[in-house]
């Protein structure tokens, strides 16, 4: 609910607000995603909760000024518990003619549309499309409180007297856009301001243009007859504790470090630069003083060979890739399962098939990532539902490895890897410990046995070096207790069923499924990754609109929790809502015999929140 | 009351393990096996601390009759695996097997990258000129117009030299010998075993059903010897049954054969230089083929080199003294946080 007041000297007229959601978009040059990342910072700072959806362009670096080349960063900030980026634009920042053509769409009516006046001149409109100037076409923009500010001739007067480069100057534009979007929320611009004095510490005169181009911003929207209304949206009530912001990959690098110094081991990350995985490299390469070893391999094949050679040495060995990548790995992760080591595979999921859409999400390698390996070779597969919940799951994924010696992988997907959440910073009693057990008995005479097994079926662990239990383990079928070859047709039964019914095993050590809402009902809606948020948010509205609808959230795949069938029977029916052509409902189908139906996307975005919503209708009232 | 520290003494037969050898009869493996089997127990080296890393081929199989620590892992990968392994533990003596389509086609990339990178692993090649287990195609040594099931009418491919790929990568250590040579050989293992660094070791050897005699010029008794140019570091290159021939570089620095007398002396001969950091003279020695020249066997190239592990683990050190052991909750909480 909005309130309004009258405030402030010059007369500003403050509205409050619940949730707003914000998109910077411009050239992929103008500095969005910084702009983005700031503002999503001094909002978290501030107390609200926040979700963010980064948008990068697929080309690396397409021309200036064309349709292809814009980058967007989108963020919902709030006063109560948000699990989206939002919907609906209600502030869009316009850098240039091919942002607001490729955006526009996206503002709500009555939004309001800041735009870079300056930048709509004749060479880019034309890049656009454009052909004529749509500032200039009162109608097509009525729609929206249109702001246009010129806001590259703002910038370099304010950095004037600096005496840098008229390029230079202009690069400021995007903390005059900061500036002015911070007066309109009534954002405290420190956090902003410290970091440029920290980022710049070596460039003295680029910390003061780009302060001046943010006070520049700022003062603008004070001072301007056009602006009279600003926004306030209070600290969101989110359980108490100390807080920070984390994107996806940095929680799932922040987890296996926190595993393998729960487990007391070394962490060995090999990995291939891929997008959108990356990041989780190059947030593992900055925490070597962690004992983390990190090995950027000659490709796919060579990171998950090391993985497996370093898990068969003895450390915790992880690997992270996208669908490509993953899809080099099938024989790599083959070896691991018979060879019965603990490692996880993290599979960062974008648009496919092959090169697909590198910068754009999907869930689409489910299918992948449950078969895509030679023979009868289940692994156990877990997905986090959000960027924080990868601390969480990344855990979880590494304490199944070793536990059950087995490869492990953990589904994410770009939209979590790249979108950010606050994250409460966990108390380091509250983690879960994690134990790990090497053989390493003195030899006493007695062959040591390689594929003994323990009550989970697990297999020792020996660290080579270790006297007494020299073994060789390797890619042929093994026979139990012993580890010697052999291909007889009765021992390959018996060890197919054996890795199989060890990896089901695992359910009994997994939380049973819990779901949101009733009990039992007209409809459940099930879904897993990083579609948890509009689905929750979803069936919430309709569960307030009176719909009889619950929501369960998977976050073990492989196995699935044992009660999962159950809880399906409690429902008339089941919705499942995927960013793929309906993966998880075929294997849902496939498991329980349910007559699921699917709501797919595959078009490189998020579902919406109103997309769920009349699904969940339609399939209720059965239209 | 003394407690004696020294190391077990060990034989060749420790190093033998309980699994049945399915090689076929004669193959040139068993005697790269009971070389290796020598060689070991000289190294001062506990048992345990030994991994035998193989990809996929008949060479492959080596791992499973060493009671070591070993793994047969996938085609062409094992460098990789390697490099994870002596990265996880650099305590282990880390041993490559792989053959010529082994490593060569299905893992030519990793086989430079390991020695690009000079990680302290030992990568032994068994040179067959031939895809043994998958029962006789040629392989990516065999020579152009070689006749087999997938190459009726002769292979059209040109083929890769070892040594010169090898050598390619700025190998450290580069050398070459013959399965049935059994003294050179234990000598060569030996030394690449010493070497700190990627040592790489071409064996030739004779797979007597697919390709039988394909290197007989270079271990017949009686022909070997004017086939083949034994390497010693800082001596003249001279071969021949009665040691009467020697490499000399012509005008245009190519080698070439001549007789000794007649006016050529020892000091107008090429000489073995295998320390040198120029790679200039290994690649000479690399490029020699028979039957136009004798082929060097022995280490063309030896020099010391920092390791990619010690690399590794000195900016793991120097992170750790620069920033403090890790804390977690200190990286938590770095950047901008609040409290609710």
């Amino acid at each position: 609910m909005a309130t309004t007041d009258v405030s402030g000297a010059n007369g500003k007229i403050s509205e409050q607000l619940d949730a707003v959601v914000i998109r910077f978009c411009g050239d992929s040059g103008d500095g969005m995603q910084l702009a983005g990342t700031q503002f999503t910072n001094v909002s978290a700072v501030f107390g609200n909760d926040v979700s963010t959806l980064p948008d990068f362009p697929a080309e690396i670096r397409a021309p200036a000024g064309t349709l292809g080349g814009v980058s967007g960063f989108q963020i919902c900030f709030s006063s109560s518990d948000i699990y989206t980026p939002g919907d609906e634009v209600d502030t869009l920042v316009a850098m240039n003619p091919a942002a607001l053509k490729t955006n526009v769409a996206d503002l709500k009516r009555g939004g309001t549309l800041i735009v870079n006046e300056d930048a709509f001149e004749k060479s880019n409109l034309s890049k656009a499309g454009y052909e004529s100037n749509p500032l200039d076409d009162e109608e097509s923009l009525a729609a929206y409180q249109v702001q246009k500010v010129p806001m590259t001739s703002l910038t370099r007067d304010a950095v004037a007297e600096l005496g840098l480069s008229p390029r230079e100057a202009e690069r400021c534009k995007n903390f005059f856009a900061m500036g002015l979007v911070y007066w309109l929320y009534q954002r405290d611009a420190t956090p902003t301001e410290e970091w440029v004095k920290s980022k710049f510490a070596k460039k003295p005169e680029l910390v003061e243009a780009n302060l001046k181009a943010l006070h520049a911003g700022y003062n603008f929207g004070i001072t301007t007859e056009a602006m009279t209304v600003h926004y306030r949206v209070d600290p969101a009530e989110l359980p108490p504790g100390k807080y920070r912001k984390v994107t996806g990959n940095e929680a799932i690098a922040f987890g296996f470090v926190t595993a393998a110094t729960l487990a007391g081991k070394k962490l060995f990350y090999g990995g291939y630069p891929i997008t959108p995985a990356s990041d989780i490299l190059h947030e593992l390469s900055k925490l070597k003083n962690f004992n983390v070893v990190t090995f950027q391999a000659e490709d796919e094949i060579a990171a998950i060979t090391s993985v497996v050679g370093a898990s068969y040495a003895g450390d915790l060995a992880i690997t992270a890739s996208s669908g490509p990548g993953i899809a080099l790995k099938g024989e790599g992760m083959g070896l691991g399962a018979i060879m019965e080591l603990p490692m996880v595979i993290v599979d960062v999921q974008r648009g496919g098939p092959s090169t697909g859409l590198p910068t754009k999400t999907e869930q689409s390698d489910l299918y992948m990532c449950m078969f895509g390996r030679n023979g009868d070779c289940p692994l156990p597969l877990v997905a986090p539902a959000s960027p924080a919940d990868c601390f969480h799951m990344a855990q979880e994924a590494m304490r199944i490895a070793v536990e059950f010696m087995t490869p492990v992988m953990l589904l994410s997907d770009g939209y979590i890897a790249n979108g950010a959440e606050p994250w409460q910073i966990p108390e380091m009693s509250s983690l879960k410990p994690i134990k790990v057990s090497h053989e390493n008995r003195q030899k006493d005479g007695e062959q040591f046995m390689p594929y003994l097994r323990d009550e989970k079926k697990a297999r020792p662990w020996v660290v080579p070096g270790t006297p007494g239990c020299e073994h060789r383990v390797g890619g042929l079928e093994k026979s139990d207790v012993t580890g010697n070859v052999d291909y007889s047709p009765q021992n390959h039964q018996y060890m197919t069923t054996l890795r199989a019914n060890k990896i089901a095993g695992i359910a009994d050590f997994i939380p049973e499924q819990e779901v949101e809402g009733p009990e039992s009902g007209d409809l459940l809606v099930i879904s897993w990754g990083g579609t948890y948020g509009a689905v929750r948010t979803a069936v919430k509205h309709s569960i307030k609109e009176g719909l009889s609808v619950a929501h369960a959230h998977l976050r073990y795949l492989n196995p699935f929790p044992k009660n999962l069938g159950d809880v399906i029977k409690n429902y008339k029916k089941v919705l499942i809502p995927e960013l793929n052509t309906g993966q998880l409902r075929m294997i849902i189908r496939g498991t329980y015999l349910a007559d699921a139906v699917g709501l797919n996307k595959v078009q490189g975005k998020p579902f919406l929140i109103s997309e769920v919503k009349q699904k969940i209708r339609e399939v209720i009232e059965d239209k | 009351m003394s407690v004696d520290t020294s190391l077990p003494v060990l034989s060749p037969k420790d190093f033998a393990s309980d699994q049945e050898i399915r090689w076929c009869p004669r193959c040139g493996d068993y005697s790269i096996l009971a070389q290796m089997k020598k060689v070991l127990p000289t190294l001062g080296i506990p048992k345990e601390k030994f991994v035998f890393v193989s990809g996929i081929g008949c060479s492959s199989r080596f791992p499973y009759y060493m009671d070591t620590y070993g793994m047969h892992s996938i085609h062409g990968r094992a460098p990789a695996v390697a490099t994870g392994v002596k990265l996880a533990n650099p305590d282990l003596q880390v041993w490559v097997i792989t053959g010529d389509g082994d490593s060569l086609s299905i893992g030519g990339n990793h086989f430079m990258h390991v020695l690009r990178r000079n990680v302290d692993v030992k990568v032994i090649l068994f040179n067959n000129q031939i895809y043994g287990l998958t029962k006789g195609q040629y392989s990516p040594t065999s020579p152009t117009g070689t006749k087999t099931k997938s190459t009726p009418f002769g292979s059209v491919d040109r083929p890769l030299n070892p040594l010169s790929v090898a050598i390619g990568a700025r190998a450290t250590f580069a050398a070459r010998s013959v399965d049935v040579d059994i003294k050179h050989l234990c000598n060569v293992l030996e030394r690449a075993a010493n070497h700190k660094g990627t040592a790489f070791v071409e064996v030739y050897q004779d797979c007597n059903v697919f390709n039988s005699g394909a290197f007989a010029f270079a271990s017949k008794k009686g022909e070997k010897e004017e086939n083949v140019i034994y390497l010693e570091h800082g001596k003249p290159l001279i071969f021949g049954k009665d040691r009467d021939k020697g490499i000399r570089l012509n005008s245009h620095d190519q080698p070439e054969v001549v007789e000794l007398g007649k006016g050529v002396t020892e000091d107008d001969l090429l000489f073995h230089d295998e320390k040198s950091e120029d790679m200039n003279l290994a690649f000479l020695l690399a490029s020699m083929r028979y039957p136009e020249m004798p082929e060097p066997m022995g280490v063309f190239r030896c020099v010391e080199h920092p390791t990619y592990n010690e690399a590794v683990y000195d900016q793991v050190k120097s992170a750790t003294e620069r920033n403090g052991e890790g804390d977690l909750e200190a990286l938590f909480n770095t950047g901008d946080t609040w409290t609710v």
